[in-house]
């Protein structure tokens, strides 16, 4: 594995990790989705979680901006425990992320103008500010005349990069997209992936993304992490990712419906294939 | 089969209890929220048009014929000992204390509750209140107060609407219809009532908007599964807000007295 090993203290001096989690732990109805995720975001690094459905992927990145509270293990912000933090300083620290949800998540009940004017208009910018900044945003996600048009009359990819628009509206440190093309054609897909990549250079965020489709995330990602059983099982940058020899990453690459990843419903059937490895 | 029975209460009770743990959580968020800034005044607005203007017609309609059927019975079981000039109090009385209240606050229920539970459940299962969260603001400071303070705020507006069109629909029906005299009509509908009457009915209806808006508030922000979720949520709202209402209402009745 040629991750970024184990996180740098999170006071020490030097490179501090913008995002870590330390053994996370979620349980769903007796069944531990997360099972000890150690993971960790260097500043202005991409990261691509990747893995088959049903993983955990989207409660891992959830757990990141503080939307779900870890039943035991850590997330560290910039070196801040989130969870020891009261709810008001968590709201303040959330201002450092942007996050684009799985089906866009927008408001329907604004248009999109207003959609994406939303982080702006709680900041205290003036107006034209935000409308300068808004038609800005629109115009990265390459959809600058749709301001007028509810969520409901645009198309799927269209939402979520309306989604993306409003997730970058406040200039946020730190970018999270969950399954951001999953669902669509291959020509949107791709469009989603040259659109989140022109959002890095402009924006020189961090980020994380979440998604199982590999072209993608070989253009996205500056390195892949592959997430099975509750576990990171697999890290690498794209090129080391796809020509690994490791099985599980092997059967997600190629695609192959037979080996250690295919999912068992049995919680020990997963622990014999990570013991085994 | 015993087992089963004391299963059966069991999982009753505790089903009570974390009912109404979500529901004085929901409560504390509420109040903890409700001071500070930023004002959504134009919001507060928006939703006070929700419950209160939009719900006249139904309150309207519900108090009318309630006044009317409340004069019409009245009159049936007074004229047989001759107590006809009595009407009028105990149609006045009745509405102001007790039936303008307690079904103008069903009546919101079904129709602005049932609409607030759905519209926060389906924003919670589309993950907009995730959304909201990951723009760093609070769902309960913007969803949830400015509807408890339209309710708060309405409720006592509608009812007072109401007590006045069910004591018309009372002289309506007792003066063209039945042939009492306008004047001492009106005169017995005013003398044995006082002020304590009004404020305890509006008291109430305040209480009611409360208890309906948090209630449906926390059901649609607790929903879970889809559209169907939904619906469980929105009938769930209406039900236990409006069984909520009935059994308050007793106790208030009695506190107020």
């Amino acid at each position: 594995m040629s991750a970024s090993g184990p996180a740098a203290p999170a006071s020490g001096p030097g490179r501090t990790a913008k995002l870590r989690t330390e053994n996370l732990r979620k349980v769903y109805g007796g069944h531990a989705v997360l099972d000890g995720v150690n993971f960790s975001v260097a500043p202005g690094e991409s990261v691509v979680v990747v893995g088959p459905s049903g993983t955990g992927k989207s409660v891992l990145i959830k757990h990141l901006i503080g939307l779900i509270q870890p039943d035991a293990g850590k997330v560290f912000v910039d070196g801040t425990d989130f969870w020891s933090l009261y709810a008001l300083q968590r709201g303040e620290l959330r201002k450092k992320f942007g996050m684009a949800f799985q089906e866009g998540a927008l408001f329907d009940s604004m248009n999109v103008y207003d959609n994406v004017a939303f982080p702006l208009r709680r900041t205290g910018r003036t107006p034209a500010q935000v409308r300068a900044r808004v038609s800005e945003c629109l115009e990265l996600v390459q959809l600058p005349d749709v301001g007028a048009k509810r969520p409901s009359e645009l198309s799927g990819g269209m939402r979520r990069r309306v989604g993306f628009a409003r997730a970058i509206a406040h200039q946020p440190e730190i970018l999270l997209f969950d399954e951001p093309n999953t669902g669509l054609d291959p020509i949107m897909t791709d469009i989603i992936a040259e659109v989140i990549v022109g959002i890095r250079k402009q924006l020189r965020a961090t980020i994380v993304t979440i998604t199982h489709h590999l072209a993608s995330a070989r253009k996205i990602g500056d390195r892949l992490a592959l997430l099975f059983g509750g576990h990171i099982l697999f890290e690498a940058p794209p090129e080391e990712f796809m020509s690994s020899r490791d099985p599980a990453v092997r059967q997600f690459v190629e695609g192959r419906a037979q080996g250690p990843l295919t999912v068992e419903s049995e919680r020990l059937t997963r622990k014999k294939i990570w013991e085994a490895r | 089969m015993l087992t089963r029975l004391f299963e059966a209460v069991g999982r009753a009770v505790l089903r009570l209890l974390e009912e109404m743990g979500r529901f004085f959580q929901m409560l504390g968020r509420a109040v903890a929220w409700a001071p500070r800034p930023p004002y959504d005044i134009p919001e507060w607005f928006r939703q006070m048009g929700r419950v209160g203007v939009d719900s006249i017609p139904v309150v309207f309609l519900t108090t009318l014929f309630t006044g009317m059927v409340l004069a019409l019975q009245t009159y049936h079981g007074f004229q047989r000992f001759n107590a006809q000039s009595l009407i009028g109090s105990v149609v006045a009385l009745s509405l102001m204390r007790e039936l303008s209240p307690v079904l103008t606050a069903l009546m919101v229920t079904g129709r602005v509750g049932s609409s607030m539970a759905a519209e926060i459940g389906s924003m919670r299962v589309t993950e907009q209140i995730d959304a909201l969260e990951a723009l760093a603001t609070e769902p309960v400071h913007y969803l949830v107060v400015p509807r408890v303070i339209a309710s708060i705020l309405m409720m006592p507006l509608l009812v007072v609407m109401g007590d006045v069109v069910g004591i018309y629909g009372g002289y309506f029906v007792a003066v063209q219809l039945l042939g009492s005299n306008p004047a001492s009509y009106v005169e017995s509908s005013f003398q044995y009532t006082d002020m304590n009457d009004l404020t305890s009915g509006l008291i109430k209806a305040a209480v009611f908007g409360l208890i309906f808006s948090v209630i449906a508030c926390s059901k649609g922000y607790h929903t879970e599964g889809g559209a169907e979720g939904v619906g469980r949520s929105t009938t769930q709202a209406v039900v236990v807000a409006s069984l909520s209402i009935l059994l308050t209402d007793f106790f208030l009745t009695r506190l107020l007295f």
